[in-house]
């Protein structure tokens, strides 16, 4: 039973279903647990999204104006770099955590090209 | 002919040699080539390819000129063209890739009805049509100051290139066309900005370094009768700069050119992975443009404060001609700088010219202008080729076949793709050559439009299985009158008169409240009316798994990564 457990981001409290019953036609549990996986996923990520954007780019810009690093006050560093970075990172953590709920679900597609990293 | 001239043809005329190259190696005979490139493109080139046809005129040309007046509130661009694509790689490209067709108004039509899709084509064409007009103007403005062709003529040139190769190539020709536009406009983006920041900081890596320079650009900025740079919300109050950057991010989210581009991958997976690489490609230069547009201004404010009418430097003077920088008659020692013309300033500068001019400003030897001008084309020309498509694809595929012509075979299909193309290319030159506003804000009310109608019909009718066909019109055609409405109450563009905007919302903004509109209207007309039939709901409940279900047995998750 070595399943590989999820990041810390899908925050699974719950064990990863080790061995879903082969499927037996009718059953499609397993539907209802990849599905509510995924979204799990995507609300913590859209949430880190909305925090770091629209949080800490416009609405508080102004109190984090006031610590200045390297030349950039804070709130517009994220206005203007810190959030774009996040952003391409949560795309690829997505990427990599969809790659992993396939392959444990069964549901990854078996012709891979190499889709880098 | 000047060296600068010299070079610019040199890099023009070779870059469009290589896309006609490619174009030409890439022509297709069938539809599924000309709309989704055989659904073939491997995946780093998709990325490529999506980040070209993403960043247009407007942001290569007028995007760190914007930031550059707006100062911290030029977020609104920045944030709001890249944070998009979390929106789009989490909640739609993966799902329409496993759906699998040809277009965007297509999917909304199998979803919900065909009148829907009839709809969804209609804003198709809108929003592609209103997008495309500012990367004719932004190729226009190349050709006229690089190569001495009036704005007119180079609009009729840049509009003849595109409209040669994606009518010859289609999706196809277009998508490999994009990869070699996107290196060309990364490349001639990246070396004059390391340029300048090593020049002005001693460090050549740009969002590093600008940092250095805010301080002082803070100072001169006030000294010449600009806002503080760094002082958030000095050039449109909190509640706009929220709904602007929202607007701009669920429009992205909601564009029929970007999201057709996940049409194209060979995988679930692999739509997935172009979202990454797009946005990675699309944060080159969008990180890159805020210190692109800090540098400029600095060398700018710096170059002509207080410096006498007669003896200013002369990028003044080759850009005059352009009508984009204009001395104040009265002017005789510059003191005040504005990007508006009404504002009385000494001096006024255009947002446009600053990038295609920084090289000059700071004094870059002529190969980098000439570089910098083949960039600015390869961004107008690979946007305006994924719109055309959208257009052309929408108007035969969407509309003409569907409505009209039902029975025909896939030669007469191609060439109705291929002759709405070309129609879509003469208005486009019409409305070239007469644009409305500015470039980037022409762009920016696509957005809105996008946002009003796409966003909310693609995303509920994935997420929500209830949402049906009456609810999805209801809300498309409120979400559309409502936002079109306010632009059109708010901007004197249309012909109309321009009335102040309601509780400090721009017309660029509106699109976040129409968006809004859009769901609502949708969710409650769908709950008023019946639920979708059994098959819509199958259909729904498919796309939501990359493939069919395979034997698992513990322990196979290692190929995993």
């Amino acid at each position: 039973m070595t399943e590989v457990t999820p990041d810390k981001e899908t925050r699974g409290g719950e064990p990863p279903p080790a061995a879903p019953p082969p499927a037996s036609p009718p059953d499609n549990s397993w539907r209802k647990e990849y599905w509510s996986r995924n979204l799990r996923l995507m609300v913590i990520l859209l949430a880190i999204w909305f925090v770091v954007s629209f949080g800490f780019g416009i609405l508080l810009v102004e109190p984090l104006n006031n610590i200045v690093i390297a030349g950039f006050p804070l709130g517009f560093w994220f206005a203007q770099q810190g959030s774009i970075y996040v952003f391409v990172i949560l795309i690829f953590v997505y990427a990599k955590m969809m790659d992993r709920l396939d392959n444990q679900f069964g549901v990854d597609e078996q012709e891979t090209e190499g889709a880098g990293k | 002919m000047s060296q600068i001239q010299i070079w610019t043809l040199v890099f023009i005329v070779g870059s469009f040699a290589v896309y006609l190259y490619i174009a030409w190696r890439s022509r297709v005979k069938e539809t599924a080539g000309f709309y989704v490139a055989g659904q073939g493109i491997p995946t780093i080139a998709n990325g490529a390819a999506v980040a070209a046809d993403w960043m247009s005129a407007a942001s290569f040309i007028s995007m760190a000129g914007l930031i550059a007046f707006l100062g911290s509130d030029g977020t609104i661009y920045l944030m709001g063209w890249t944070g998009g694509y979390v929106l789009l790689a989490l909640l739609i490209a993966p799902y329409l890739r496993k759906w699998g067709k040809f277009t965007v108004p297509e999917f909304v039509g199998d979803r919900y009805s065909e009148t829907v899709r009839t709809i969804a084509a209609v804003a198709a064409i809108i929003i592609s049509f209103t997008y495309v007009v500012g990367q004719m103007r932004g190729g226009g403005i190349v050709f006229s100051r690089f190569l001495k062709l009036d704005v007119t003529q180079g609009v009729i040139l840049a509009a003849v290139i595109i409209g040669l190769y994606a009518v010859l190539g289609g999706m196809k020709g277009i998508t490999w066309t994009q990869v070699a536009q996107y290196t060309v406009l990364i490349v001639a983006y990246l070396i004059p900005a390391f340029a300048v920041a090593q020049q002005m900081t001693g460090f050549p890596v740009p969002q590093v370094s600008f940092g250095q320079i805010l301080a002082e650009l803070d100072a001169i900025s006030v000294e010449m009768g600009l806002n503080q740079y760094t002082e958030a919300f000095a050039a449109r109050p909190q509640i706009d700069v929220f709904l602007v950057t929202m607007a701009l991010m669920i429009g992205t989210a909601g564009l029929p050119h970007v999201i057709v581009r996940f049409y194209t991958t060979k995988t679930v997976r692999g739509a997935r992975y172009s979202a990454f690489w797009a946005l990675f490609f699309i944060a080159l230069l969008y990180t890159t443009a805020p210190a692109v547009g800090a540098f400029t201004k600095l060398n700018l404010l710096q170059d002509v404060n207080g410096v006498s009418a007669n003896a200013l430097p002369s990028w003044i003077e080759n850009w005059a001609a352009t009508g984009l920088v204009t001395v104040s008659d009265g002017a005789t020692t510059i003191n005040t700088v504005s990007n508006s013309p009404t504002s009385g300033a000494d001096l006024i500068v255009n947002n446009d010219i600053l990038v295609l001019a920084s090289p000059e400003i700071a004094g870059l030897p002529a190969p980098i202008v000439g570089l910098v001008a083949a960039g600015g084309m390869a961004a107008a020309m690979s946007t305006a080729a994924g719109l055309l498509l959208v257009i052309s694809s929408s108007f035969s595929h969407d509309l003409y076949f569907r409505r009209v012509k039902r029975d025909s075979t896939d030669q007469q299909r191609l060439l109705a793709g291929r002759i709405a193309m070309g129609l879509a290319v003469l208005v486009a030159i019409y409305a070239g050559i007469n644009p409305p506003a500015f470039v980037a804000q022409v762009v920016a009310f696509a957005f809105g439009l996008a946002a009003s109608t796409f966003f909310p019909a693609i995303v509920l009718g994935i997420f929500w299985k209830r949402c049906n066909a009456t609810g999805a019109a209801a809300g498309m055609v409120t979400g559309l009158i409502f936002t079109a409405s306010y632009m059109i109450y708010t901007l004197p563009v249309f012909g109309t008169a321009a009335n102040p905007h309601i509780f400090n919302i721009s017309p660029e903004g509106i699109g976040t409240i129409g968006a809004i509109v859009n769901f609502v209207v949708t969710i409650v007309v769908s709950k008023m009316t019946a639920p979708p039939p059994d098959e819509i709901v199958e259909m729904v409940e498919s796309i939501r798994y990359p493939a069919a279900r395979r034997e698992v047995t513990a322990g196979t998750a290692a190929d995993a990564a």
